[in-house]
């Protein structure tokens, strides 16, 4: 199927501050976005596409300069896709706080002159959803078709219905939860662990310093990789099989595993920012609607108004089905309108960004249902 | 007429007519093994309905998704703890009774869930399923269509069956339709029904 062809980012300013959940403000903050598609004459066809843990803007297609770096949902988002770019007007952001143009921890400070480092304020899903309705509206866009994600994605496009009730219509949930539980916090710590003990850490400011937490970042990343993936999916694609065929007898690189998780980790401790990284599991750590209503999700769900769309994948036991079905029963309870699939995938919870036919087809049902309601 | 024309498709599935006709206008319903989400699709364009239906089959799903109507993805015979008690008017289990293992449990749930239940089934005593029987061969007709080697259905039943199973269960019937086809049946029904759709109660 054919690509979006060549995308461009874009950035967008705000001189308004935006006062976070912690109590701290960032007087002025950037964001970049990309759009696809075509924003339509009453601006009814806008999907925002809120990306995960590493994610960011480029969503889909790919830049002049490189063919190679497609989008990380370009098989979900393009012309004649589940998330068709000739029906809808789709926007990535790269969150607050992220490595990828947004400003965050390894922006400059305006007032300081130096990366924000440490003093970058800990941001919340809360937050983010804010800062993505003031790009909606410098966009002059009222009401989102529709406002979706995968994983920490999804509990974004969930505080959407929250926080914006009357700006989004439909809301995606895909590999997402109500908030994590406490095995899911450890292995964040874990991370953050690996990052803050590196020495290169230095606090959060190795900016100046000129190095990179890269050791800590590399086993952050490992760690996660380990998580997002099933024991079938790992055991189908490496099982025990060894580089040199036989033993070594040695701490190097034997098993097929530790050299791909380490191929990952080094990869990604090569462009991604280690201030992100520990924002981001916090913001997945903090997530939790119900907090402010003694734990009672119905009750945090009684002011959303949307129409949803909740999936789960079958292997993803970092989000299990079963954290899908407590929102789909938070919704039900609310007498809200809501769909809920459980896809059979083999992929864990990396599931949500791998093609299969029955995710699609469900994607692409619930999708063209929004397009005939908002004639796109 | 469009594939999902009201009219179209309660003449393709008389039980669709009968159930529209207990249920009030903007009652809320629950469809449990919905299928393709017609009979939701149908109470929703006919009886103006809030309704959810709870599906197993990938394929239904993208189905109900496409007919506009809220699916659950579940498997029945799992129960029904999702739902709240007493969240429904009514709870459907639309020619779905037959393929439940743990029939009991469910028919116990549809009261728990439900203000009221309706259930449909193909009737096992029809004349032409007890004269397959006799030939020495399994039934197998339109309401039966399945070979005695693929067919789900596991919990077959006559209707004096279901009512003799109502009244164990201190289920009370409060209406009860059996059909030939298109055609209702008054006479013989046990014999001269191929199914028959019920409307229930908890006994007070």
């Amino acid at each position: 199927m054919k690509s979006l062809g060549i995308v461009n980012a874009q950035r967008a300013i705000f001189d308004t501050p935006l006062k976070f959940l912690s109590g701290a403000e960032l007087p002025r903050y950037e964001l970049v976005y990309e759009t696809y598609g075509t924003l339509n004459a009453d601006k009814s066809n806008a999907i925002l596409v809120c990306h995960a843990l590493s994610g960011n803007h480029h969503v889909a297609g790919h830049y002049a300069d490189s063919p190679k770096n497609l989008g990380w949902w370009d098989n979900m988002v393009g012309p004649g896709k589940p998330i068709d770019t000739e029906r809808f007007f789709v926007i990535g952001l790269n969150n607050l706080g992220g490595c990828h143009g947004s400003t965050g921890p390894s922006s400059i400070n305006p007032e300081t002159g130096k990366p924000y480092g440490a003093s970058f304020p800990v941001v919340t899903v809360e937050d983010w959803v804010e800062s993505q309705a003031r790009l909606a509206d410098q966009l002059g866009i009222k009401q989102f078709a529709a406002v979706l994600g995968g994983s920490l994605g999804g509990m974004q496009a969930m505080q959407w219905s929250l926080s914006f009730p009357e700006r989004v219509r439909h809301v995606l949930v895909i590999a997402a939860a109500p908030h994590l539980t406490a095995e899911n916090i450890a292995f964040n710590d874990v991370a953050r662990n690996a990052i803050l003990t590196d020495p290169d850490f230095h606090g959060g400011d190795f900016y100046q310093h000129n190095v990179v937490p890269k050791r800590g970042l590399r086993l952050a990343r490992m760690l996660g990789h380990i998580t997002y993936l099933s024991d079938d999916a790992m055991a189908d694609k490496f099982g025990r099989s060894l580089r040199a065929g036989k033993l070594g007898f040695t701490y190097d690189i034997e098993f097929e595993i530790e050299s791909y998780l380490r191929y990952q980790g080094d990869k990604f401790a090569a462009h991604f920012d280690a201030n992100t990284y520990l924002l981001m599991t916090k913001a997945l750590d903090y997530f939790d609607p119900a907090r402010n209503f003694d734990g009672n999700l119905d009750k945090a769900f009684a002011v959303a108004r949307a129409n949803f769309l909740v999936m789960s994948f079958t292997t993803d036991w970092r989000f299990s089905p079963e954290r899908s079905r407590a929102i789909v029963q938070a919704l039900l309870h609310n007498r809200l309108n809501v769909s809920y699939a459980e896809i059979s995938s083999t992929h864990g919870h990396d599931s949500f960004l791998m093609q299969d036919k029955h995710y699609h087809e469900v994607m692409r049902a619930y999708l063209n249902r929004i397009a005939i309601e908002v004639s796109a | 007429m469009s594939a999902h024309d009201p009219v179209e498709l309660a003449a393709a599935r008389p039980d669709f007519a009968a159930i529209a006709a207990w249920i009030p206008k903007g009652a809320s319903v629950l469809d449990l093994g919905c299928g393709d989400g017609s009979l939701l699709r149908f109470l929703r364009d006919t009886r103006e309905v809030r309704g959810y239906g709870v599906e197993i089959s990938d394929a239904n799903i993208v189905t109900c998704i496409k007919n506009g109507v809220n699916v659950i993805q579940d498997d029945l015979d799992t129960g029904l703890s999702g739902f709240e008690t007493l969240s429904f008017d009514y709870v459907i289990l639309s020619q779905t009774l037959q393929a439940i293992r743990h029939t009991e449990a469910l028919v116990q749930e549809i009261l728990r869930v439900g203000r009221a239940g309706i259930v449909s089934f193909p009737n096992f005593g029809y004349w032409q399923n007890r004269l397959r029987i006799l030939q020495g061969k399994m039934p197998v007709s339109s309401e039966l269509p399945y070979q005695w080697y693929d067919t789900p259905n596991v919990h077959l039943c006559t209707l004096n069956d279901f009512e003799d199973f109502c009244g164990k269960q201190k289920i009370q019937i409060l209406d009860r339709r059996v059909m030939k086809g298109e055609t209702e049946v008054k006479v013989l029904p046990n014999l001269l029904g191929s199914s028959a759709v019920y409307r229930f109660q908890r006994s007070s």
